[in-house]
């Protein structure tokens, strides 16, 4: 299908795509790189009274590491998170999931801002932002504010941006050098929206978690930072505690029927993506025997 | 202010000036106003590929874009990939290995074969899988895409085809 017709507005600065946001509210919807507005507004789930197109904003575009942060500005591609050498030193985690999301075409348009506003609990990036302890920086005419991830993000599509803010940027801390990473999701194709997926940073010392922050994805309706996870730290880890973590990972999760997969379906590869995540960052091969869950 | 919207960009390597609804998307504007019909419009909302077109560059999806954000831009589509040559070879490849059978997909088949070819000298099939991921072939079955592909890297590359 065909968008449906809607005025379009070129944002000359950020002031200005404040101030028509100021006036038209949650009539209009603020275009970034366009990879989720457009599918939304073809197949007509979305029908915005005024685009308000931020594209030539070159002032939110951009990665910059200052001492133990890593700004990202909300305009930067998917294309230039995946190949900036700043992301893969400071925020590899980034590097990996950013791989998995779409396809080179829409990498190319994409942009993170566009990519957390828009919220798709399915979508790798909310998960990262949440695993990475990032904060999401969203500007109204009042001022600039910050936000936790965890925080951010509030349902399906939902955030905790108002109709008159605009995203314009993330800050991660700067990984420490001795956290590790994990990432993997499950879906149908590569490049596609995930079926289920996992999203961590863990710090392993001497065989064991000291921390671990685990994120689900495409499994609620919004990233799920797993209370599992606090089963993991600080212990010795044996098949035992792996399967009392997974009791309480089943407990917490609350995954949807969709075309794609059942909530069981989506509750078994959770727990899955669970085994792996330990088994990969411990280096412990023997709590992933035969992938069960 | 849902009035036409005037804009001016490069296609194909010409100056292109264009009054257009803000509604309209890349790929119909090249088809319907411009009749370059070899861009190919499947699901309409970035899932297929047969619109992939080139923009400053680089591959996107024109199901995917305004005509409007185009203002200022260059725009290379099939036609154009076509008519100087550039992929003469791969469109070769397609047909001696006959990758290719409804053809709807081709173009955007060639462009995403075409962008990583630009960027990666010998990729591996896996490689050439991952970058064609986007694109959907309802025919072929991928292997022989992958197949012609693979032969025109190599060749490019000084190889025997």
């Amino acid at each position: 299908m065909k968008a449906a017709a809607f005025a379009y507005a070129r944002a000359t600065s950020v002031v200005n795509a404040l101030e028509l946001l100021g006036t038209h509210g949650d009539k209009a919807k603020v275009l970034s790189g366009g990879q989720s507005l457009m599918p939304a507004m073809n197949l007509r789930l979305t029908s915005p009274e005024l685009i308000v197109d931020i594209g030539e904003l070159a002032e939110l575009r951009g990665i910059a590491v200052t001492g133990s942060i890593v700004r990202i500005g909300a305009l930067t591609r998917h294309v230039d998170v995946l190949k900036s050498p700043e992301i893969a030193a400071n925020a590899p985690l980034l590097t990996e999931a950013i791989a998995h999301v779409a396809h080179p075409a829409v990498r190319n348009r994409g942009t993170i801002g566009g990519n957390l506003a828009h919220a798709d609990p399915a979508s790798e990036l909310p998960a990262c932002m949440v695993a990475l302890n990032a904060t999401i920086v969203v500007r109204g005419q009042a001022g600039e504010r910050r936000v936790a991830a965890e925080e951010f993000f509030k349902g399906i599509y939902a955030t905790d941006l108002s109709a008159q803010e605009l995203l314009v940027g993330v800050e991660l801390p700067v990984a420490s050098t001795n956290s590790s990473y994990f990432f993997h999701e499950f879906a149908r194709r590569q490049g596609d929206y995930a079926i289920a997926g996992l999203a961590a940073q863990a710090i392993v010392e001497k065989d064991i978690f000291t921390k671990l922050r685990l994120v689900f994805f495409a499994v609620g309706d919004r990233p799920l930072l797993a209370r599992a996870a606090t089963k993991l730290i600080n212990v010795s880890l044996t098949p035992e505690v792996l399967a009392a973590a997974m009791i309480v990972l089943g407990e917490e999760l609350d995954p949807q029927d969709d075309h794609q997969a059942s909530a069981s379906m989506r509750r078994h590869l959770a727990k899955v993506l669970l085994a792996r995540g330990a088994s990969a960052l411990l280096c412990r091969p023997d709590l992933n025997a035969g992938g069960r869950a | 202010m849902t009035a036409s919207v005037l804009i001016s960009l490069e296609v194909n390597g010409e100056r292109v000036d264009a009054h257009v609804l803000p509604r309209l998307n890349l790929a119909d504007f090249l088809r319907e106003q411009l009749q370059l019909t070899g861009t190919h419009v499947g699901c309409e909302h970035g899932v297929c590929g047969a619109c992939t077109v080139r923009v400053n560059g680089e591959i996107v999806r024109s199901c995917l874009m305004l005509a409007v954000q185009t203002h200022g831009a260059s725009v290379q589509t099939i036609e154009g990939l076509s008519d100087s040559g550039e992929v003469a070879d791969l469109q070769a490849a397609f047909r001696d290995r006959n990758a290719l059978q409804c053809g709807f997909c081709t173009p955007g088949m060639l462009m995403a074969a075409q962008d990583l070819l630009k960027q990666e000298a010998e990729p591996d099939r896996e490689r050439i899988r991952e970058h064609l991921s986007g694109n959907y072939c309802r025919c072929t079955g991928y292997h022989a895409i992958i197949d012609a592909i693979e032969i025109t890297a190599r060749a490019r590359a000084g190889g025997q085809a």
